[in-house]
């Protein structure tokens, strides 16, 4: 991958200078191939890694993994009905996956009846949608990458040879 | 009560007292850390703990497990076409520090002359001493990109030194030797009949050219001591674990001396060795392009802010000249971490050649890279102005 990329994946928050600085680039040519890239749909947008479990003021919600079995649109396949589910808000991933079932879809509610009445009201009776079976996510550990929790301190001494 | 002259006459670190000063301080920004600030990968940490759930606690050969000897002897012969037997040539130590004083140990005799680049990592003078030889320095040189060439060994060789010791990447300039570069330095090492003690443990941080170990150049092998280890290429520091490779000759008095000394190096860390060199890959590239990208981001600001440095082409370090605050290593060292807290190590610990520059490890993350530099920034401009 584009080294440019591999540094904005893991901060970004980097500036044009100190990447340029990185790669021996001048800070405009960081910003022009940034740009291309943005134009370019590859990077998408820049978010903050929340972890929400700490928030406590409003009891973080509830997620869920869900198995969805489809019978795939004659001419459209699967996407046509990928694209009717991942259009609501409540839906956070969607998957095409290989296996027993179709689609994984990860919903996120306030709680289990948010959540519990989504599947009911809106998923299920969807046309072409066969079944689904929902696991509730207890508590995550990592997510993308990001294992949740603060980074350990330093261990090493502040000074050695 | 008489004690060792021996021990008793080797230098003190001289810089314990600022260390004691870093250590005893709170919320420092060090850039003076030795080694790497990755843990251990993962699946290296995995393996020693199921090595332990197994029941790996016992001894081993005092020359390592025979497996971690084949694994060892695999690994040079793919990534560097360099060949060793894992019967005879060899051994598996408690990190390079041991395999340097076996390597001292089983050549030296009283009063021999060993020659070694300054600034240089400070234990190689004193244990050269303690084996009851003399060091002799060779200074090298910011203009020369701190390396030595031939030519320096030829005009140290009036003394007739017995051997010469070179630790390429280099702790604390960074300098790493291309092979044309080598083959001038292995040239005069023929000609002076010297023996090679070669320190590569850094040999995996080489960022601009790939790194040649020493024993590659035609004849070497058989007149050197490749030593190597797992600290800095796999961030393995505190699991003590390293190697020497040789001619068997040297190797059997070595092992020797091992044997009386150490019996064998630990299980659990040789366990934890053979994933790494199974397994280890990925994790050095990936270590190697961070700390490439924070090398110019380091070169970058200290030129930025008028500490001129040559470029380090391999190790985790920037050797950068404080001449024009007119201050001595130590004094900037010690102002940096009062005023502005904080610490890199004074050049003059890596020997008098090392006066006039501040090691400065990038071994740490980006973010604490940056604020170091502004403060350094900050603190020149107080220097200056003062001056």
């Amino acid at each position: 991958m584009n080294e440019i990329l591999e540094i904005l994946e893991k901060d970004a928050r980097a500036t044009p200078e100190d990447i340029a600085k990185m790669l021996k680039m001048t800070p405009q040519a960081v910003k022009k191939e940034i740009k291309r890239r943005e134009k370019e749909g590859i990077i998408l947008k820049y978010k903050t890694i929340l972890n929400k479990e700490l928030i406590h003021e409003e009891q973080g919600g509830v997620r869920a993994l869900i198995e969805v079995r489809v019978t795939p649109k004659k001419d459209l396949g699967f996407d046509y009905l990928a694209e009717r589910i991942y259009q609501f808000p409540e839906v956070t991933s969607c998957y095409l996956i290989s296996g027993t079932y179709d689609l994984l879809v990860v919903v996120e509610g306030k709680n289990l009846h948010t959540v519990a009445s989504f599947v009911a009201e809106k998923l299920s009776p969807m046309e072409n949608v066969r079944g689904t079976s929902t696991h509730f996510i207890l508590k995550k550990y990592k997510e993308d990458g990001d294992i949740l929790r603060q980074p350990k301190k330093d261990k090493r001494q502040a000074i050695s040879l | 009560m008489e004690l060792s002259k021996l021990a008793e006459q080797i230098p003190p670190s001289g810089i314990r007292a600022f260390f004691d000063l870093v250590l005893g301080m709170k919320d420092v920004i060090s850039l003076g850390v030795g080694e790497p600030d990755f843990v251990t990968p993962w699946n290296v940490r995995e393996a020693a703990i199921y090595s332990l759930e197994e029941g790996y606690t016992s001894y081993t050969s005092n020359k390592g497990m025979f497996e971690l000897r084949q694994d060892i002897s695999r690994f040079l012969k793919h990534r560097h076409g360099l060949e060793y037997d894992p019967e005879n040539e060899i051994l598996v130590t408690v990190g390079v520090s041991e395999a340097f004083d076996l390597a001292l140990r089983a050549l030296i005799n009283p009063r021999d002359m060993v020659l070694i680049p300054e600034p240089s990592y400070v234990s190689y003078g004193s244990l050269v001493m303690l084996c009851g030889g003399t060091p002799v320095s060779i200074r090298t040189l910011p203009a020369n990109g701190f390396k030595i060439s031939g030519r320096e060994i030829n005009a140290h060789s009036g003394k007739r030194p017995k051997a010469l010791i070179l630790n390429d990447p280099n702790n604390p300039t960074g300098a790493a030797y291309r092979k044309e570069e080598l083959k001038d330095i292995a040239k005069a090492v023929e000609k002076h009949n010297l023996i090679m003690i070669s320190d590569e443990i850094y040999s995996e941080l080489t960022y601009d050219f790939d790194h040649t170990p020493f024993p590659c150049l035609p004849r070497m092998k058989e007149r050197t001591i490749y030593l190597n280890g797992f600290s800095k290429s796999y961030a393995m520091t505190g699991w003590r674990i390293g190697y020497a490779c040789g001619p068997k000759k040297i190797m059997d008095l070595m092992t020797k001396i091992h044997q009386y000394t150490i019996m064998c190096a630990p299980i659990t860390a040789q366990m934890a060795a053979r994933e790494a060199l199974k397994n280890g890959e990925r994790s050095v590239q990936e270590m190697r392009r961070e700390y490439r990208r924070r090398r110019e981001f380091v070169i970058a600001g200290l030129n930025d802010i008028g500490l001129s440095c040559h470029k380090p082409e391999g190790a985790f370090y920037a050797f950068p000249s404080i001449r024009r605050t007119g201050l001595s290593s130590l004094d900037f060292s010690r102002q940096l971490l009062k005023k502005e807290k904080v610490a890199v190590v004074p050049g003059t610990a890596f020997g008098p050649a090392g006066e006039g520059h501040i090691r400065i490890s990038y071994a740490s993350s980006l973010d604490n890279l940056k604020e170091a530099i502004s403060r350094m920034k900050r603190f020149l401009r107080g220097k200056c102005s003062s001056n």
